[in-house]
């Protein structure tokens, strides 16, 4: 298999000529072959993407050593050979050593540091693999340069194919349920500038080109969002959606200078940064301050209590781009910010020794938030946005208690079947006249036989069931957070543990109202034609066997052999640059319990929604019931706080004060200035000008009075006033000179 | 060549256009075709000058003045002809020499009320004249006079083809910046008695030489050195301009022809920016530090505070020209932290800046030919009516809210970033609470300029404009003017080297003076 590691920026730089020639040619070309341009690129990018991931597993299981393995840590924290040296030699030293456990000694070196660290950890199991680091020089300032490059390890590979996987679907997918749109090309050319971006993003080998990827997909999703600019509602929900997210990349614009001086204010390089994050004399102040930075733009990218709010919102998009970017690739940007940078957020919030903290509490906090959310819509893609918020909350609170492979892992397997769950829901839509209201739904299982299948499948991986995706990666974050590093994160896991309750609940709610009972709706059901339903099985047959990629070491004492249990935390967990975890073993109780939840959540559902058991009408009859659903059909009423209180302060009252201060005190006083010097020169001219050095002259002669006519013509009019203006200016500073200095 | 470029390049580039200008003063006014050519092909003559001096530029010794002519020109006060290039001064004759032909295309055929090409043309090759001296100038008397050549020719063009309040505008546009320049040149003029003088020719003189002035200053009393740099800061703060000296703009801008709109916004405020970067404050490095905290607060009131307003307005010219305030801001910012980085990303964004809302003010030209208003709230649907206009006008907000990938960015963010670590003996406490501030300002850019576009650009047309015949798309001459500002907003973006490399050296070099004899 050829190297294609090296070449990696091949795939973004595929996506962006596909973006290119459709923005320019489609119009001309048509339909047809814009759609075929796109699919055809993603394809090559797929394939590609296989390749890159081929190589690395290669990798892990070939790592390189000796001089290659020094040369290739050189290139992967972007330092010069001269400057690195030292680092080069000792590395290569410690290598070989890397079976036994290497206490922390008085090294000066960082990256031996960790390549101590992650030896350790692993036990001998692998050696300390390096990322495949490739860069050219971007800009150069006050004689640094700094670099932009690839990445990959096996984190970005797996993001590369998640990415390319369902960016390929969409595309298919997208040919029938845009058919006929008016801006066909122009949603197709954002698809793949889209790709382009988010791959540009997931390669980055530094933050700030990071910070570049991250801004771009924010645009594709603006433009997304916006489709169907006719309406204000779409348009509101495009700004609303770009906003809140400047909002939060405030935070990432923070957290990405304060960890670049934090480091030495040399290098935007990732593992660098790491590097630094994890040495022994590292800043932890900085590097908490810039871990709540960066959080902040995680915030709003992933959908975070309290900058959430711009994601069902976004639903007013075409429904293929929710499912890839708000839902999949996307929205999940921010969870692989954490992923990438971890040692910083490792080290700056102290995960390995706390029981609590911001971010850990966050995702948490937003798993619930997120799922009583979504009892109260009646939008199917509501309820699978607000899920969606829900899930990213458990990828966050993952990553905070330290289960690094349960939160990446998670964010795998949730967007194969979130994504089939979207998909699903826009083939409902597509036969159902356009609509996503549940209350127009109802009994199609039997109309749409393929559609029901993939969606029960995904709604069960999505609930966690045995023995489907979602069970895996959720188990994996609920044992993480149980054990902890040195402490359980216990209310960590009590709101993981609820979640899994109320996940199953509402997805059975949104089940059972779709599909069961008598349809409601107008118009005449049928199932969708195969270019939609294909993607869909393919998504759900993924939402069934990829849970076992990370099948654990030991499942109730039933033991696979070494190679085929926990694949993914082999190949996709770093080893370099990377803090010291523990990874939580399965827990048989842990798992039964969380099982029965879902069980329970959907057996709830199914009580109250498809029999009508249960006490309905609460909320009418009861007060707290009624105050309770008021403040949940409000959203928590941060939207009044948002939209209302900050934007409509900013935009009124504030900007009018600062208008109102610009044309009447600024101005006035400058107005006032060009008045009272005219006013002043008039006087001059009256009593200086005509009656004495006019009169003096007049007296002087008969002769002169030709050049006073003159220059009085000059001094009439506009002329005067800036002259006295000067001149008086030029008065006072000169007074200033020669008087006080 | 290299001889000819040596002793010729640049006065050849500095008054070539007053050549064509004076060719165009003789031929009766009729003859517009005639007018038209000679003004675009001394642009492009002057441009292809700046081009030969481009490629013989020496950029790996970018912080060194190249192309160094220096003849007597006023002897009696020691007044000297001293021109040179380095990497600060050569982006921006580059933007320059690229902005005055983009102009003379998109005039073509669409000069505004009272028309007469003839003077329209000639003012604008003066300006370039003006420009372009101010910029390669290193005698300080030069200088001012070049930066005071632009000023009339720009008077009249708003005077003359502004709008309906034309005369308060350009009056007010006129005496504000000339009441900066009155106390720039006593600055100057206290700055030349006060130095340390050198032999000229077997006797003591005193200097205007901006090169040995760093040098000759340091004896100045940190008093009277306070005071210099005051009036240069009232000279090129209002230029800029910084807040609360700019209320000379918005007026300017809202009544200016579009092309006047489009050279002030893209070359006129730099000189402010350059003055300070090139004059103020490498001359006067002690009494910078001192003036830095109080000039970074304004930049970032300015940031803020121009942002609010723009969040106010309901004419899309004049929001265009109060994010110009909040945008030279960030350029400000960077200049008031001294250092290595805020200067590199001040020199960009000014490039960027001026291509930018360059382009933002043709677009709105534009719009406003077609609508005959320029009123947000009548707007709406250009996407639908126009499209292709409607995707520059999108891409012309993208680039100046900052997108990463595009021009602004990198303008914008290095300067945040140099706020972090002020140079020389700066506050660290204080100019870090202005970078949070300033990040903030990051957010309210992108809300007005959104809420613009989501009202001019999105939507359907009202039902005014439904089915208006002018509304027609972008024209053969406006492709011509606009796409090169297009591609490289995009090419700058992704490949901010181009102008990093070139700066660096001269910035380091800046900074290296700054730091060795301030402090």
């Amino acid at each position: 298999m050829f190297n294609m590691i090296d070449k990696v920026w091949i795939i973004p730089a595929l996506m962006a000529s596909s973006f290119l020639v459709i923005l320019f040619f489609g119009k001309r070309w048509g339909t047809r072959a814009t759609a075929g341009i796109g699919i055809a690129a993603v394809s090559i990018c797929l394939m590609l993407s296989v390749i890159v991931a081929g190589n690395w597993i290669s990798r892990v299981n070939h790592p390189p050593a000796g001089a290659a393995l020094a040369a290739e840590v050189l290139q992967a924290n972007g330092l010069t050979p001269q400057t690195g040296e030292n680092i080069a030699g000792e590395v290569n030293a410690e290598t070989h050593d890397s079976g036994e456990t290497v206490a922390a000694g008085s090294h000066s070196s960082t990256s031996e540091a960790t390549t101590e660290a992650s030896a350790s950890e692993h036990g001998g199991e692998h050696e300390s693999v390096p990322p495949v680091v490739r860069t050219v020089t971007w800009f150069q300032i006050g004689g640094m340069e700094f670099e932009m490059g690839t990445l990959v390890d096996g984190l970005a590979a797996m993001m590369l194919i998640t990415v390319c996987i369902i960016s390929l679907l969409v595309h298919i997918y997208s040919t029938e349920y845009l058919h006929g749109d008016v801006r066909f090309t122009h949603y197709y050319a954002f698809l793949s500038l889209f790709t382009a971006s988010m791959l540009f993003y997931v390669l980055s080998s530094n933050t700030l080109q990071m910070l570049v990827g991250w801004e771009l997909v924010g645009v594709c999703s603006f433009g997304l969002i916006g489709h169907w600019w006719e309406e204000k509602k779409n348009t509101d929900a495009a700004l609303k959606a770009f906003l809140t997210n400047r909002v939060g990349d405030i935070g990432l614009i923070l957290g990405v200078i304060i960890t670049f001086f934090a480091a030495g204010g040399t290098s935007f390089n990732v593992l660098h940064i790491n590097e630094y994050a994890l040495s022994q004399g590292a800043n932890t102040t900085l590097l908490l301050l810039g871990a709540l930075c960066l959080f902040g733009g995680v915030t709003s990218k992933s959908g975070q209590f309290p900058l959430h709010t711009w994601l069902p919102d976004a639903m007013a998009g075409p429904t293929p781009v929710s499912a890839l970017i708000h839902a999949a690739t996307m929205v999940v940007a921010g969870v692989y910010l954490i992923a990438r940078l971890y040692a910083v957020f490792f080290s700056g919030l102290a995960i390995g020794s706390s029981t609590f903290h911001y971010v850990a509490f966050i995702g948490g906090f937003t798993t619930i938030i997120g799922g009583l959310l979504a009892f109260v819509q009646t939008d199917l893609k509501k309820v699978l946005a607000y899920s969606t918020i829900s899930q990213l909350g458990y990828m966050v609170m993952a990553l905070g208690v330290g289960a690094w492979t349960a939160g990446v892992f998670h964010l795998f397997t949730h967007a194969f079947f979130k994504a089939c769950l979207f998909l699903g829901a826009g083939s409902v839509s597509h036969a159902c006249h356009h609509t996503f209201d549940m209350r127009e739904m109802g009994g199609l299982r039997k109309k749409m036989p393929v559609t029901h299948a993939t969606f029960l499948i995904a709604t069960l991986a999505l609930a966690g069931i045995f023995p489907l995706a979602g069970f895996w990666s959720k188990d994996e974050i609920l044992a993480g957070s149980a054990s902890g590093q040195d402490n359980a994160y216990t209310i960590m896991l009590i709101f993981g543990l609820i979640t899994a309750f109320l996940t199953a609940a509402y997805m059975g709610r949104a089940y059972w109202m779709t599909f069961w009972g008598d349809y409601r709706g107008h118009a005449k059901p049928h199932e969708s034609p195969k270019v939609i339903t294909v993607p869909l099985m393919i998504l759900a047959g993924c939402a069934v066997v990829l849970g076992f990629t990370n099948f654990p070491k030991s499942f109730f004492g039933f033991k696979l052999p070494g190679s085929f249990t926990t694949r993914f935390e082999h190949f996709v967990e770093p080893t370099f640059a990377f803090p010291p975890i523990q990874h939580a073993p399965f827990t048989p109780w842990l798992a039964i319990a969380s099982t029965i939840l879902a069980a329970g959540g959907l057996f709830v559902a199914y009580q109250y929604f498809e029999k009508n058991r249960g006490p309905h009408g609460l909320t009418s009859r009861n007060k707290v019931a009624m105050a309770g659903y008021t403040f949940l059909e409000n959203k928590y009423y941060l939207d009044e706080l948002y939209t209302g209180v900050i934007a409509g302060s900013t935009k009124g009252p504030l900007a009018r004060a600062a208008n109102w201060f610009n044309q009447n005190i600024l101005d006035g006083i400058i107005n006032g200035i060009g008045l009272g010097a005219r006013k002043i020169a008039a006087v001059v001219y009256v009593v200086a000008d005509q009656l004495i050095i006019d009169g003096a002259v007049n007296g002087s002669g008969q002769g002169s009075e030709g050049a006073g006519q003159l220059l009085r013509k000059i001094q009439t009019g506009k002329v005067q006033q800036y002259a006295s203006i000067l001149f008086a200016g030029a008065v006072v500073l000169a007074g200033v000179l020669v008087f006080v200095v | 060549m290299k001889d000819f470029l040596n002793s010729w390049g640049i006065s050849l580039m500095v008054f070539l256009p007053l050549v064509g200008a004076l060719a165009m003063l003789v031929v009766p006014k009729a003859k517009e075709q005639f007018h038209k050519v000679v003004a675009l092909a001394a642009s492009l003559v002057v441009g292809f000058i700046g081009i030969l001096l481009m490629t013989n530029f020496d950029y790996d010794a970018s912080g060194s003045l190249q192309f160094v002519i220096d003849k007597a020109w006023i002897p009696i006060i020691n007044s000297r002809y001293i021109v040179g290039i380095d990497g600060i001064s050569l982006p921006m004759i580059a933007l320059t020499l690229l902005i005055v032909p983009l102009c003379i295309i998109y005039s073509w055929n669409r000069f505004p009320e009272p028309k007469n090409p003839k003077a329209f043309l000639i003012l604008i090759l003066i300006l370039e004249t003006g420009m372009l001296g101010t910029f390669v100038s290193q005698d300080l008397i030069l200088f001012f006079v070049f930066f005071e050549v632009v000023l009339l020719p720009m008077y009249f063009m708003i005077g003359v083809w502004g709008g309906e309040k034309r005369q308060y505008a350009s009056l007010k546009f006129f005496l504000y910046t000339l009441f900066g320049s009155a106390l720039m040149i006593v600055a100057f003029l206290a700055l030349y008695f006060l130095s340390d003088p050198i032999e000229v020719g077997g006797q003591l003189m005193h200097s205007f030489d901006m090169r040995i002035l760093p040098e000759l200053a340091t004896g100045i009393s940190t008093g009277a050195a306070l005071w210099i740099f005051g009036g240069m800061f009232m000279g090129f703060g209002i230029k800029v301009p910084m807040f609360p000296f700019h209320t000379w703009l918005p007026d300017a801008h809202t009544q200016a022809p579009t092309v006047g709109s489009v050279i002030l916004a893209a070359v006129l405020l730099k000189l402010g920016t350059y003055g300070f970067i090139r004059i103020a404050i490498p001359i006067l490095p002690s009494a910078a530090e001192k003036w830095a905290p109080f000039i970074g607060l304004l930049a970032v009131i300015g940031i803020i505070y121009g942002a609010l307003c723009c969040l106010a307005q309901s004419d899309m010219k004049r929001l265009i020209a109060f994010s110009s305030v909040s945008h030279m801001g960030f350029v400000m910012l960077g200049i008031a932290t001294l250092t290595t980085f805020g200067f590199q990303a001040a020199i960009f964004g000014m490039v960027a800046h001026g291509l930018i809302t360059g382009l933002l003010f043709f677009v709105a030209g534009s719009t406003k030919d077609r609508y005959h208003t320029l009123d947000i709230s009548r707007l709406g649907g250009m996407l639908k009516s126009m499209p292709h206009m409607g995707w520059i006008l999108g891409f012309s907000v993208m680039a100046s809210l900052g997108l990463p990938g595009l021009a602004g960015f990198w303008g914008e963010f290095p300067a945040i970033l140099s706020a972090y670590n002020p140079g020389l003996g700066l506050n660290v406490a204080f100019f870090r609470v202005l970078m949070v501030i300033a990040a903030v300002g990051t957010v309210l850019a992108a809300s007005y300029l959104l809420w613009m576009y989501q009202r001019v650009g999105f939507g359907v047309p009202t039902k005014e404009y439904e089915d208006d015949p002018h509304l027609h798309d972008v024209t053969f001459t406006e492709w011509l003017a606009w796409t090169p500002i297009l591609v490289l907003i995009v090419v700058l973006g992704f490949m901010p080297n181009i102008i990093f490399k070139v700066t660096d050296g001269a910035v380091e070099r800046t900074i290296a003076i700054v730091n060795g004899l301030g402090g």
